[in-house]
């Protein structure tokens, strides 16, 4: 029983969990950042693949892992820009445009993957991102190599946050994509573009959405495989809810559900025969479930959420 | 430049719309193929003759297209009474699941005409569970199901892969995690001597005519279709939102339930995890290219069936992945999105 609670004070557990959240940070502030704009972007998970593979292709064609991260950047900017074209001005189905894209993003990186690379019996390998280990501070027990022994994407992936949450709660700009989010024609009515505002929002998000889907290729492993995202995409719109819609609590959910897979890996190692493993590996996506449960009356969803904009129609 | 809402929707554009959605994706990906270097024209017809071009292809081709005119249909009805039904993927393997425990644990020794129909039910049964699961949450709770919904597939497949490497293993297949197989009183007759097609086509189509009577003949039809159309005008007219949501949900899931049972009672004979390629997700793709319209289903789950099959066959002999199906077939429903738009809008000056 000890055995349970003793994986606590390992300083593995720590360092994993900012390391299993990275990536659902950066997935879950591009969706919030769409969704405060009114835009729900369920072609998250395609563009997390698509991030991680294009990202981890740069490198392999001999770019810096730096161009990786900002290839994966471009790509799933651009893959936003065409879900903002279907929704904004077309204000086609949100729900059904944006699986199109998952669909569409994802059958292309894996074709796209293919081409590049052909089929070998071990996938091929790239350097990843190393540890960026901060004098000092990492050698402090547990919360030195939790902390700050990192890679630099997830430091980058917390101060995304800091700077987003700014950014929405704080800027004039802020205020313009909340308020499209709320109520697009009296957005408007205050001399708002919903529509630029909308474009803006949902082509960063799906940048961030890319740069998240690269972290699983350039730092926490270093080859790609198809249907590597497994759902993670899935897993930020949930945390999109629970963390009601705000930047700061987007990054603690993100932090906590890492947390959870992160125990549920070192529990399997303690319990494992008891147990079958597929019970451990279940338990993200029940907990984003639960999760959703919980939260989905409480939370205060952005009021033109899914709701096309056109001018001159109600 | 703007759009301007039609009066009503020309009858013409509603039937050219799939057509132009189809065309538009080959095209996008005939430049891909290009893109790789290779002769456009000869790869379309590389798919072409994959697909027709034998005895075996066509069986081949029916083959697949059976389970996705159920999976298709399971979008359709759902989507019309709008309810988000993603979970297709899921509901399709505790369909197929829930035949291979039924069938292998109390079918041996029935005959095929008891066999067959209960296992078929069981599988509906399975799927529609799983669907009620989403559903339920989403009128007790108010969670969007599309999100609980994709997020359950992964938790079915982890349950399906746990069952087959535990409870349901089969002891004689040398360590491969796989189903224990299904009694031979529950498997489909074949169509084709030597072939994989199996009478589970015919039964798709049945449900397909079936699913459309429904749909425009009866009172539980009317109603979920008022319930899609506005919810709150269905509402004020008297329709139990939440009774039929739940209907809904039993047809929708019992369809996805059915194209993993069949394709277990037709095909394969036991589960393993790759027992389908993504029949749920394409299954929506299939229902969007119908614009909804049971028997247009058919139709589309040919066409979705010919690119993967076609493709298979053309990338044995090209440098072609075969993913390039997946993504024609993925492109047909963004461009099948933008037509349907185009029957509703005009552009206006």
């Amino acid at each position: 029983m000890m055995e349970l609670f003793d994986i606590f004070a390992s300083a593995g557990l720590w360092a994993a969990v900012l390391r299993i959240a990275t990536p659902l940070i950066f997935g879950t502030l591009g969706a919030l950042l769409c969704e405060r704009a009114g835009v729900l972007n369920l072609g998250i998970e395609g563009i997390m693949t698509f991030g991680a593979m294009i990202g981890w292709l740069t490198v392999y064609q001999g770019g810096d892992l730096w161009a990786g991260l900002l290839a994966a950047a471009l790509f799933g900017g651009l893959f936003g820009l065409l879900h903002a074209v279907l929704t904004v001005p077309f204000g086609l189905s949100q729900h059904v445009t944006g699986l199109g894209i998952t669909l569409f993003a994802s059958s292309l990186s894996y074709y796209v993957f293919r081409l590049a690379v052909p089929v070998a019996s071990s996938p091929p390998t790239i350097e990843p991102f190393q540890p960026l280990r901060i004098p000092l501070l990492s050698d402090l027990p547990l919360l030195g190599p939790a902390l700050f022994n990192q890679t630099a994407p997830t430091y980058l992936a917390i101060a995304a946050a800091l700077i987003l949450s700014y950014i929405l709660f704080r800027t004039p700009l802020g205020l313009a994509v909340r308020m499209t989010g709320e109520n697009p024609h009296g957005a408007e009515a205050q001399g708002v573009n919903p529509v630029a505002i909308r474009f803006g929002a949902i082509i960063t998000g799906s940048a961030l959405m890319g740069v998240g889907g690269s972290f699983l290729t350039l730092s926490a492993f270093n080859s790609f495989f198809p249907t590597m995202v497994q759902g993670r995409g899935w897993v930020c719109i949930a945390l999109v809810v629970f963390a009601s819609w705000r930047p700061g609590r987007a990054l603690f959910g993100a932090l906590l559900f890492a947390l959870f897979d992160a125990y549920q890996l070192r529990l399997q190692t303690v319990v494992g025969k008891a147990v079958p493993y597929q019970v451990f590996l279940m338990i993200p996506y029940i907990l984003s479930i639960a999760a959703l449960a919980v939260m989905a009356r409480r939370a205060r969803v952005p009021q033109a959420l899914m709701q096309a904009y056109r001018r001159g129609e109600r | 430049m703007r759009f301007e809402r039609r009066a009503h929707r020309p009858l013409i554009l509603v039937v050219l719309a799939p057509l132009f959605a189809i065309g538009a994706a080959l095209a996008i990906a005939g430049f891909l193929i290009a893109l790789a270097g290779a002769p456009v024209l000869d790869a379309f017809w590389q798919i072409l003759k994959g697909a027709f071009g034998s005895r075996l292809g066509i069986s081949e081709t029916l083959t697949r297209t059976t389970p996705l005119i159920f999976t298709g249909l399971a979008a359709a009805v759902a989507f019309r009474a709008r309810l988000w039904n993603i979970g297709g993927e899921g509901q399709f393997y505790m369909g197929a699941i829930g035949v291979a425990a039924l069938a292998s644990g109390i079918m041996a020794g029935w005959p095929p005409v008891a066999a067959i129909p209960v296992a078929m039910l069981a599988g509906a049964i399975a799927g529609m569970v799983t669907l009620l699961v989403p559903l339920g949450l989403r009128l007790r709770f108010g969670v969007d199901e599309v999100v609980t919904s994709l997020l359950l597939n992964f938790v079915v497949l982890l349950f399906v892969s746990m069952l087959i490497e535990g409870t349901l293993k089969d002891p004689l297949a040398f360590g491969w995690p796989q189903s224990v197989p299904i009694p031979e009183a529950a498997e489909l007759p074949e169509l084709m001597a030597r072939t994989r097609l199996h009478a589970g086509l015919l039964i798709a189509v049945v449900a397909a005519l079936l699913v459309q009577f429904v749909q425009a003949r009866t009172r539980f039809g009317m109603q979920s279709r008022a319930a899609g159309l506005n919810a709150a005008a269905a509402r004020f007219a008297g329709v139990p939102l939440g009774v039929t949501l739940v209907k809904v949900a039993c047809l929708s899931g019992g369809l996805a339930g059915l194209a993993g049972a069949i394709e277990v009672m037709g095909v394969k004979g036991y589960v393993t995890t790759d027992l389908s390629p993504g029949y749920g997700y394409a299954g929506i793709i299939v229902a969007m290219l119908a614009g909804l319209h049971p028997v247009g289903v058919v139709a589309a789950a040919l066409f979705a069936a010919v690119m993967f099959v076609g493709a298979d066959s053309m990338s044995r002999g090209m440098a072609i992945p075969t993913y390039i199906a997946d993504v024609t077939v993925a492109l047909s429903l963004l461009t099948m999105l933008l037509a349907l738009f185009f029957t509703q809008y005009r552009i206006r000056r």
